[in-house]
């Protein structure tokens, strides 16, 4: 069939694992927008679930650091963090072996994409899965974009993974949904945790929205870095679902800086009805 | 400077329940299969996580260590912060702090 849903979220562990600590209405909201990115899912009946996310050292390490990873097993297991730390119980998710060996098989027509039969979720998957399939019925295909040990893989190479995975959606008969999940400008797991560039971010998110390829691409590392931090890395995740979305504009539907959480929480979704 | 081993190790113990348990039982039990100086391995058995942040230990493998070692969340930020201002800033690595004003 092909893809039927397109999107984006943050996946900081302390949306679970800190939700008490958070003030306001800052975790009421934006779980209601995770929810109704849920709903926004379902309704286009996937058959399966691509989740894109930046990990941090789950599975991969610096012996052996593959650029871009796909997971082809049939059942995952998260979340490999402490559960309460987490806030999210361990469990087991399903994956469809046979429909990633697909998608891995064509993707490698255009993208030399790493894959693993074994995959033990950290919070860059868990938390998203926690909002998008709470009862974990819906087979899930993990990714990995290495945004954590440099040398990491320069955004048009981002972009051209997500163009390289949207032409292998188009080649199966399954139904497709496809979510990137990571921060935007933030510091995490630094004692500068819970600064948040909301400027940097609006602008950021503006480019995404308007899915303008140019504009995306036109940060280097280095920029990146000093502006938005090391988190700032995980920008590699949304651009690849532009790539995968080339054509089409996305909305913005949840953004807000709650620094307990560490990033500026966001809620996208890609309006691919218009290249259907 | 061994720094890649000392990440290694704690990406192992995030990893491994059962060397988890050992380590905490018999830590120089499980020290002695990394290569790892005087400082990093007197960093990582007292714990002293400010030292492991100052030394360049990735955040994304350091948190988990400190919430294996008690720390909560404000307690091991803090720990971090209390390690810049005695030992200046982080040596290696990408967790260096920019301002060290975070909001939290
Ligand atoms: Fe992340």
């Amino acid at each position: 069939m092909s893809l039927v849903f397109a999107g984006v979220c943050s996946h900081a562990p302390g949306i679970t694992g800190r939700k008490e600590m958070a003030g306001g209405d800052d975790a009421e909201t934006l779980y209601v927008a995770m929810d109704e990115m849920r709903q926004a899912m379902e309704a286009t009946r996937p058959d399966a679930l691509i989740v894109i996310a930046g990990e941090h050292f789950a599975n991969f390490f610096m012996n052996n650091m593959p650029a871009y990873c796909m997971g082809m097993a049939q059942e995952y297991e998260g979340p490999i963090e402490d559960p309460e730390w987490l806030g999210i119980q361990r469990t087991s998710v399903p994956g469809n072996p046979d429909l990633s060996r697909r998608i891995i098989q064509h993707t490698l027509q255009d993208i030399d994409l790493a894959y693993a039969e074994e995959w033990k979720f950290d919070h860059g998957i868990m938390v998203p899965l926690h909002f998008l399939t709470p009862r974990y019925d819906l087979p899930i295909i993990p990714v990995n974009i290495n945004c954590q040990g440099p040398p990491i893989t320069p955004l048009h190479r981002a972009w051209a993974f997500g163009q390289a995975l949207r032409k292998a959606c188009n080649a199966v008969p399954e139904r497709i949904a496809l979510v990137g999940t990571g921060g935007i400008s933030h510091w995490p797991a630094t004692p500068d945790s819970g600064k948040i560039d909301e400027a940097w971010d609006r602008d950021f998110l503006d480019r995404w929205s308007s899915n303008d390829r140019q504009r995306l691409l036109d940060y280097s590392d280095e920029q990146t870095y000093l502006e938005a931090g090391q988190g700032g890395f995980e920008i590699r995740t949304f651009i690849a679902i532009s790539g995968a979305s080339e054509g089409c504009t996305g909305t913005v539907h949840y953004y807000r800086p709650i620094p307990i959480f560490a990033v500026g929480c966001t809620v996208g979704i890609m309006n691919l009805e218009e290249v259907a | 400077m061994s720094l890649y081993y000392v990440q290694k190790l704690l990406y192992e113990l995030n990893r491994d329940p059962a060397l988890q348990e050992q380590f905490f039982a018999d830590k120089e039990s499980v020290l002695g299969d990394y290569k790892l100086d005087a400082e990093e391995t007197e960093a990582l058995e007292k714990p002293d996580i400010g030292m492991l942040y100052i030394l360049g230990v990735n955040g994304q493998i350091l948190m988990h260590y400190a919430a294996m070692c008690g720390y909560a969340w404000p307690e091991y930020i803090q720990a971090m912060r209390d390690a810049l201002e005695e030992h200046g800033n982080v040596r290696a690595g990408l967790y260096v702090t920019t301002d060290g004003k975070g909001a939290v």
